[in-house]
């Protein structure tokens, strides 16, 4: 038998917090939460099928990204908002801007899905459908961390378990 | 392995293992479990995040523990037999596979690749999905990523800094 290697490009994380499914579901489409966590962008969420997402950047990552020399645009992240059904499911397309390569890649979709596990802790499963976008598939796997380019999802749903069970995230 | 750590925070797991003594990561654990949370106020938009009390947090995440186990255990459990780390870097290299496909891949019953594979479920390691008749694995590095944040950078920051600071003395040395 000859085996087809079928190439995935989803790529699966979850993690389970201690703490409300609706504590979840704000940290995640709330610019005030989403400021305090991972790459600490401004996310701004219309929420509703066909609404804008958009993600700005904070001033602290503006200026030392402009340390570093590169100029980020205003909108670091755009997608569009397919399904909401607050605090447990959100569906979005995904298309980082910060590199003209990336932003050339095909339109990728996030899955955000929370589940209350009872005894107080949910889980928040994150799904990237990453079809063509081979480049921001390493970016999001991880793979630039030493570059710089942070930790992606695995980094960025540990920091939010961290300040949502202690209110304190990795930079403090 | 590695490539699969390069994924998840580059941890080393054999350092890692070596550097605890499994007893003292159990013991340690639940304290690691049990941070107290401030007080709600200092959070913006804390009134929609009511948290539960962390008064009786226990450590059942997961499955029911005695109050011994904790989600750490499981996982470096799960990451001390040579065939589950096969089985993620398997998953690693592609992602999304069924159980089938994994079973081709170690020499072992399909039994046997069953029980490794629902070992790495219940440490979350790994996360089935549903797509039409068939039962898709995925590696999530997650729970290793919490390892490292959790442990790890606690012991190698200073060293680490240390190490960035000597390079850039020869650096500007030179």
């Amino acid at each position: 038998m000859t085996t087809t290697a079928r190439t995935t490009t989803t790529q699966v994380y979850r993690v389970y917090i201690r703490t409300t499914p609706q504590a979840v579901w704000d940290a995640i489409t709330r610019p005030e939460w989403t400021a305090r966590y991972g790459y600490t962008g401004l996310a701004d969420y219309d929420l509703r099928p066909g609404g804008a997402y958009t993600v700005r950047p904070t001033e602290q990552f503006r200026a030392a990204s402009a340390a570093q020399g590169h100029a980020i645009p205003d909108v670091i992240i755009e997608g569009e908002v397919l399904e909401a059904d607050p605090p447990h499911k959100l569906v979005t397309t995904f298309r980082m801007l910060m590199d003209p390569e990336i932003a050339a890649e095909p339109v990728t979709r996030i899955t955000h899905e929370i589940r209350d596990t009872g005894q107080g802790v949910c889980s928040l499963t994150l799904t990237h459908e990453l079809e063509g976008a081979e480049r921001l598939a390493l970016i999001v796997g991880g793979q630039f961390e030493a570059e710089g380019a942070g930790g992606g999802h695995a980094w960025v749903l540990s920091d939010l378990k961290t300040l949502l069970e202690t209110g304190t995230s990795f930079a403090g | 392995v590695d490539a699969f750590l390069a994924a998840s925070g580059g941890v080393d797991v054999e350092a890692l293992l070596a550097r605890f003594d499994p007893d003292v990561v159990l013991r340690a654990d639940p304290a690691a479990l049990l941070v107290q949370r401030p007080e709600e106020t200092d959070r913006p938009g804390g009134d929609g995040c009511a948290m539960v009390s962390s008064s009786t947090v226990t450590c059942d995440f997961l499955v029911t523990y005695d109050g011994t186990v904790s989600v750490d255990d499981l996982v470096f459990k799960a990451l001390a037999d040579p065939t589950r780390r096969l089985l993620l870097d398997r998953l690693f290299e592609r992602d999304g596979r069924t159980l089938t496909e994994l079973e081709s891949e170690v020499e072992m019953t399909r039994f046997g690749v069953m029980k490794h594979l629902r070992l790495l479920e219940d440490a979350g390691l790994v996360v089935t999905r549903r797509s039409g008749r068939e039962k898709l694995h995925f590696l999530n590095p997650v729970p290793i990523r919490l390892l490292h944040d959790r442990w790890i950078d606690k012991y190698t920051e200073r060293r680490v800094t240390a190490l960035v600071d000597l390079e850039t003395e020869l650096e500007e040395g030179t």
